[in-house]
């Protein structure tokens, strides 16, 4: 009895405010579908920094027969052997040195290969145009400037480099996206709440008449303000719906088809469908009370009760 | 039933009060007139037994509560045992006269059986069997102030309170009305009215409270609408 009441009232103030209910669901899904995407990028961001911090460190490049004419430090042409053992053997000396992976011409030139493969670079070069490398693993990743001021003025060494310096630029980019994305969504979210309070004004006040009897007659605040409550949580649901389906969609042609970034850079690991699925509750429930919270908190200004 | 202790009311942003002082009791059952001229402060004594508005000085109890300590959550269950009449009906236009006494029913979540019974019976008392399905802008404004004494009793209120209710009828109508209040207040419901309508206050020597610029000036049992000496 009261429930069909209740529902047939919601439908009423739904059909009645066809058009605003029609903004806050567009506005609701935009900001939710920004806060759903901002929050994936995070994840992607924290996944690949584990990937890439595993993997990435210092890494010292040795000269090549080609960089002699090239690079001034390298004038002496290939390092040496034994210029590579002594550089080996002061490394496993210093403390902060976790491990050493070789790399050599060979490998790094099937690495090149494996990254960008479809790169019309990779027919033009050689084995022997790679660099020799060793990939040290730091203890402390911080420490990478002892490993620099010992090693980048030694014989054979063309560069000692710090790659995950190279790898924070793009966390960094990522980030600022991320933070942009944010502001966009904070925006999209008041003009959400606006709507919502407006809308709520609207609806209360259409519906004076009907409030001012129930007040009378004693229906108790909360039954009173239901109809609308429900009225903006049905409509916020309906955007959050909105929006976990542009996730999902969008997703699926980014990541796995269309555009198909997960193809074309493999060595990026994507943020997973469990991650994103695992988003989606979030995004329902935030759909669902942030709405209901700005109408309660419009109808105390609103509907006297 | 209705006791007012040195109650005052000032509004916000205003200087004189609209109500100073004013003491009174009301018993269960009586029928009592609040006469006054517009501006004498009937609404706002209306209006605190409703709690619509909290006095600012003094304490009303209505029913046996002390309005300033009834919490904002219970004042619902206190609105549910009095009933209200306006001198513009407040009925729902579009929906039936039925409907509109049943809605009373329907916002307090009473079970559909029982609105079911007891509609067509109010409706029977207030004159109107057999108009349920009409709707209120088929009916004199007799009948649509009928229909909202239906609405107002439908819940069996202690205390009934009406706000000029036949300010909006032709003397006739308005003694139709009138005699089906004095027939509610035999039932044993207090009922409290304002009224301008000396007629009427001549013709049924009730109990009468006059107000004047907030004051309480005259109380006076089988009264009369003006002054006597």
């Amino acid at each position: 009895m009261r429930a069909q009441f209740v529902l047939s009232e919601i439908g009423v103030g739904l059909r009645r405010n066809l058009t605003m209910t029609f903004a806050v669901i567009v506005s609701v899904a935009l900001s939710l579908a920004l806060f759903g995407g901002s929050l994936l990028m995070r994840d992607q961001v924290s996944t690949m920094k584990g990937y890439w911090y595993d993997k990435v460190n210092v890494a010292i490049f040795f000269c090549n027969k080609g960089d002699a004419e090239t690079d001034p430090k390298c004038t002496k042409g290939a390092v040496t052997s034994e210029q590579k053992d002594t550089i080996l053997a002061d490394l496993d000396k210093m403390p902060v040195v976790d491990n050493v992976i070789k790399e050599s011409s060979d490998q790094a030139y099937k690495h090149y290969k494996e990254q960008f493969g479809d790169s019309p670079l990779v027919n033009s070069l050689t084995p022997d145009q790679m660099q020799e490398s060793y990939r040290i693993k730091l203890k402390d990743p911080e420490k990478y400037q002892v490993i620099a001021s010992a090693f980048s003025d030694r014989p054979g060494v063309q560069s000692v480099q710090d790659q995950r310096k190279t790898v924070d630029n793009l966390f960094e980019l990522l980030n600022g996206m991320n933070y942009a994305a944010l502001a966009v969504m904070a925006l999209m979210l008041i003009v959400a709440l606006m709507l919502i309070v407006n809308t709520v004004r609207v609806s209360a006040f259409s519906r004076r008449r009907e409030t001012g009897i129930m007040r009378l007659v004693g229906a108790s605040s909360f039954y009173i303000q239901m109809p609308f409550i429900m009225e903006a949580a049905f409509a916020g649901l309906l955007g959050a719906g909105v929006a976990s389906v542009m996730l999902v969609v969008g997703r699926y042609f980014l990541i796995d088809h269309g555009l198909a970034l997960a193809d074309k850079l493999q060595l990026i690991q994507f943020v997973g469908w469990d991650q994103l699925l695992a988003k989606l509750p979030l995004v329902l429930g935030i759909g669902l009370l942030m709405p209901a919270l700005a109408a309660f908190f419009a109808l105390r200004k609103y509907l006297k009760v | 039933m209705i006791r007012f202790d040195n109650v005052s009311k000032t509004y916000p942003k205003q200087t004189r009060p609209a109500l100073r002082d004013v003491s009174l009791e009301i018993e269960r059952g009586e029928f009592v007139f609040l006469v006054g001229s517009s501006g004498s402060g009937k609404s706002t004594f209306l209006r605190l037994l409703l709690r619509e508005e909290r006095a600012s000085h003094g304490q009303v109890h209505v029913l046996g509560k002390d309005l300033a300590r009834l919490s904002n959550w219970k004042v619902p269950q206190m609105r549910r045992q009095l009933g209200t009449v306006f001198q513009d009906f407040r009925l729902l236009p579009n929906k039936t006269v039925g409907e509109n006494v049943a809605f009373a029913l329907e916002v307090i979540g009473k079970p559909r059986g029982t609105i079911r019974k007891t509609v067509p019976e109010v409706l029977d008392l207030v004159g109107l069997g057999g108009k349920e399905d009409r709707m209120p802008g088929e009916l004199s404004g007799g009948e649509q102030q009928r229909v909202a004494i239906a609405r107002a009793f439908v819940n069996r209120p202690m205390l009934l309170i009406a706000d000029e209710p036949t300010g909006n009828l032709d003397p006739q109508t308005s003694v139709g009305i009138m005699k089906l209040l004095d027939r509610i207040n035999r039932t044993g419901t207090t009922v409290v009215m304002a009224t301008h309508d000396q007629q009427i206050v001549d013709q049924m020597r009730k109990r009468v409270i006059e107000l004047e610029k907030g004051r309480l000036v005259r109380d006076q049992s089988r009264g009369v609408y003006g002054y006597q000496h």
